[in-house]
């Protein structure tokens, strides 16, 4: 989504130009403290100073900083707080982090104009110069709070680890002690940022701050949320997509002990217990008979046939640059492959579920939220009320992947129409199981690519055309207006549409079939999630018909790209790219590949290590990934997510794939559709480039390059080259 | 009625005997530490210990395991392995979302339990039923080998 971002920096700009700051108003804080930490805790001590939306500082100096993005995984909290307490020069240990309420004029993603939510790795890169600013107003006050009190020029003032000291009269005072005078100090309009060399904790080893709570079974999500009368609801969704429901017998579901009512929604038919086990009882004794007369009746075969066909004719242009139709007419050899992406589920840890309650002319909810001011309006339009009637408890969520940034508030919305269904008489938990959730689409879309390159006579890379076909995210999204341009939705093809290599003629077109109704979502890396597949892999498929080492050929194409360059280069020298690889036992194949990529502002370049074993089964022994993410906020935290980053794409390569036969789903849980397990986990390795760029994200940003450079190093390793995900290991027995 | 020792408390529950032990502890007790997210057995985030060893709680009906002494993460830290083991999580930072770390924390403390040198190998095939979407599984390993040296 770096388009988005790139629309929204005029907007940013505007924003950062000077401090937002917010009224204090109770009851939103009031919900803020029943967010993410210990169930049933309240707010920290009294609260005597809070400068802005973002920072309040208790007389028991404890200092809230308040973060406006999910916690999902990705170390936002701790990395926001980081931020913040770094310029306000708090003491690390008495930081804590606290979950904005649902408020677009305070808490907006500065990427994504008056919106709020989470996404598209942009935490740290909207909410770098806000939360300076706000840490640097906070401290500026406290500091004009002891210069008032000490009756000493604030120029004087030191601030260090939440201490505000004047050496000359050996004064000090805390951050509490100094709360209630500092709260009385006019806000500061001129304010100074640091040095990045004074930095204390950005770019240092700030620990996780929801590590305890994460460890000891305290930490809250959605689905440990309870309610004085709340009841559990479980529900019979169809089977088929597009299918609704004709008519159903509750008669065996209403006879479980604990259901307490069956009530029809739009999305089928909802059980509601006393408590879940009770209410999935229910719901499996429902028996519901299906309309499925408009239902989606396809097969990813058939799809991908379809795809097949489509991608033989030309699409709309989205990338041109030379005239690479001309190129390919004087090309001496043409490289051809095509790709098939297939559609990929999120399948977080932490299966869809939303919490809701209705009563006194407002709608609370209780949600791993990460799309806060799409889901208050699609709420209010439901109940008739409006968006700011709606209270948004933000918990921590377990996973996301995209998954809970629905773009059609869809698993909110079916809590909804449940409240709505009993007429509000009970708060409800909306519980999906792993098979409701595998099943509801909202999928990586599936792709198919084609692509070719054209040599001239002297083997020079003259020409790329790239040719994808799949289904649009981004269409009726609440992003559709300033992500589609011409009909080309831009992370349908992004990462394709702006290949960095110096190609002289290059084209990318795309077909976007609106006629599947498989819903779709952005998925960990989007777009990217296929493009740096096929991009990255056809290249070296390339550089192999050129007789070109992958690297050197890359950096030849990279002139003048540096940062890419720069990851690249660092990846391959930590790898020892061109020394030979360890050999591996009889019958086994060992190889090494490389993949470098942009996503999101941030580059990665990763070196795979593999073995391929006689049976065709691979075994990635190794990664080793490079970043350049800007400022590297909490280094540790960037290694994590790359990490993870890593174990998640090799989660797809190897495993991922959801399938429909006559449009059913045919995987239901991780039996069906497996996540990587610790045995398949390589090791991994991260470099960090040194920067001092404004940080930009590190969320997604490692996903995309894995998957090619793993499947580079099985070409290496085996010459074949493989263009159809998950890989099929059959295609490798020796 | 069943009776249920959980975390060294015995308490009468008032459940049907085919409850899911995960859903007497969630829905029941309260104790939400453990979670539901797969139902069949295939990822471990509902892992507790049951007389010490794991035990994937969502197909542990409660007529099962009555009377026999279950802890859940809620407790882990009242011995010492546990505890341990859950410094060596905090310390390496192990965490991302953390909805599966109870149940991780779990097998591996249950694996330390009977095995105080755990090889990599070791560890593989005690936490390879523990699933983490997040793929923190460099750091699990790194956990596991931080806590087994603190025990020596």
């Amino acid at each position: 989504m770096n388009t988005l971002e790139n629309l929204s920096r005029r907007r940013f700009l505007q924003g950062s130009a000077g401090l937002t700051l917010g009224f204090f108003l109770p009851g939103l804080a009031d919900a803020a403290a029943a967010g993410p930490g210990k169930a049933g805790e309240g707010a920290i001590g009294p609260i005597h100073f809070e400068p802005n939306a973002f920072l309040r500082i208790g007389t028991d100096n404890t200092v809230t900083v308040i973060s406006k993005h999910l916690e999902m995984g990705q170390g936002t909290y701790t990395g926001l707080a980081t931020i913040l307490a770094d310029e306000l020069d708090a003491d690390w240990k008495t930081v804590r982090i606290e979950g904005a309420p649902a408020d677009a004029k305070r808490y907006n993603n500065l990427f994504w104009g008056p919106a709020q939510g989470t996404g598209g790795s942009t935490a740290m890169a909207n909410s770098w110069e806000q939360l300076r600013r706000a840490g640097a107003a906070g401290r500026a006050m406290l500091v004009g709070a002891a210069a008032q009190q000490w009756g000493v020029p604030a120029a004087e003032i030191t601030v260090r680890d939440g201490v505000v000291s004047h050496a000359k009269s050996k004064r000090r005072a805390t951050f509490g002690e100094l709360a209630e005078l500092a709260a009385k100090q006019p806000v500061p309009s001129d304010l100074k940022l640091k040095d990045p060399k004074d930095f204390r904790l950005i770019g240092k080893q700030a620990k996780r701050k929801d590590s305890v709570d994460k460890t000891n079974g305290q930490a809250r999500f959605t689905q440990d949320v309870q309610l004085p009368g709340m009841l559990v609801a479980v529900v019979a969704h169809p089977p088929r997509f597009g299918a609704t429901v004709k008519s159903f017998d509750a008669g065996r579901a209403k006879a479980v002990k604990g259901v307490v009512d069956v009530v029809q929604i739009p999305q089928g038919v909802a059980v509601l217990a006393t408590d879940t086990w009770s209410a999935k009882k229910g719901r499996d004794a429902l028996s519901v008979s299906w309309d499925e007369s408009h239902a989606f009746r396809l097969g990813s075969d058939e799809i991908l046939a379809r795809y097949k066909e489509l991608a033989k004719t030309p699409g709309l242009v989205a990338h041109q640059s030379g005239d690479a139709d001309q190129a390919f007419g004087k090309a001496a050899k043409v490289i051809r492959a095509s790709y098939d992406f297939p559609y990929l589920a999120h399948a977080a840890m932490e299966p869809m579920n939303c919490v809701i309650r209705l009563g006194d002319g407002r709608c609370e909810v209780w949600n791993g939220e990460q799309m806060q001011t799409g889901d208050q309006h699609a709420l209010a339009g439901l109940f008739g009320l409006k968006p700011e009637q709606v209270t948004i408890h933000m918990l921590y969520a377990g996973g996301s992947f995209g998954r809970r940034a629905s773009s059609q508030s869809d698993y909110v919305l079916e809590a909804a129409q449940i409240v709505k269904a009993i007429n509000g008489k009970a708060p409800v938990k909306l519980v999906w199981m792993r098979e409701d959730d595998m099943r509801a689409g909202y999928y990586r879309p599936l792709f198919h690519h084609a692509l070719e390159a054209a040599l001239d006579g002297d083997g020079n890379l003259t020409g790329w055309r790239h040719r994808l076909v799949g289904q649009s995210i981004m269409a009726g999204s609440p992003f559709a207006a300033g992500m589609i341009k011409d009909g080309v939705d831009l992370v349908s093809v992004e990462g394709a549409a702006n290949l960095p290599y110096a190609i002289p003629n290059l084209k990318v077109d795309l077909h976007t079939p609106n006629d599947i109704p498989v819903p779709v979502l952005w998925w960990r890396s989007v777009g990217s999630s296929h493009t740096a597949y096929s991009t990255e892999t056809f290249l070296d498929q390339v550089a192999a018909a050129m007789g070109k080492d992958p690297v050197a050929l890359r950096l030849e194409l990279l002139a003048q790209h540096p940062r890419h360059a720069g990851v690249l280069k660092l990846a391959a020298e930590k790898a020892g790219w061109g020394t030979p690889l360890k050999p591996g036992k009889p019958g086994e194949r060992r190889g090494r590949g490389v993949a470098v990529h942009e996503s999101f502002n941030t580059f990665v370049a990763e070196v795979a290590e593999v073995t391929v074993g006689k049976d065709g089964s691979v075994k990635v022994d190794r990664m080793v990934c490079a970043v350049d993410c800007g400022i590297a906020i909490n280094p540790d935290n960037v290694r994590a997510q790359v990490e993870g980053a890593v174990g998640f794409a090799l989660s797809a390569a190897l495993h991922g794939e959801i399938t429909l036969k006559e449009g059913r789903v045919e995987q239901g849980n991780f039996d069906g559709y497996p996540p990587l397990r610790i045995h398949e986990m390589p090791v991994v390795e991260v470099h960090i480039v040194p920067s001092s760029a404004a940080p930009t994200g590190i969320g997604e940003p490692g996903v995309p390059p894995a998957a090619p450079a793993v499947a580079n190093a099985i070409a290496a390793a085996t010459g074949k080259h493989l263009t159809r995900l998950p890989f099929n290991s059959a295609e490798l027995a020796a | 009625m069943i009776q249920l020792n959980v975390n060294g408390n015995l308490q009468q529950l008032d459940v049907a005997p085919d409850t899911p032990l995960l859903w007497a502890l969630r829905d029941t007790l309260h104790l939400t530490g453990t979670k539901y997210s797969c139902g069949e057995a295939l990822c471990g985030a509902c892992t507790v210990l049951v007389d010490g060893s794991p035990m994937r709680s969502c197909v542990v009906p409660v007529s099962a395991v009555a009377g026999r002494k279950i802890t859940t993460i809620e407790a882990v830290d009242k011995q010492r392995i546990g505890k341990v083991v859950q410094e060596a999580w905090r310390k390496l930072d192990v965490v991302q979302c953390g909805y599966c770390q109870s149940g991780q924390i779990m097998s591996a403390v249950a694996l330390l339990s009977q095995n105080r040198k755990p090889s990599d190998a070791d560890i593989d095939n005690a936490m390879s039923g523990n699933l983490c979407r997040c793929a923190t599984y460099v750091r699990i390993r790194a956990a596991i080998h931080e806590a087994a040296k603190a025990l020596v």
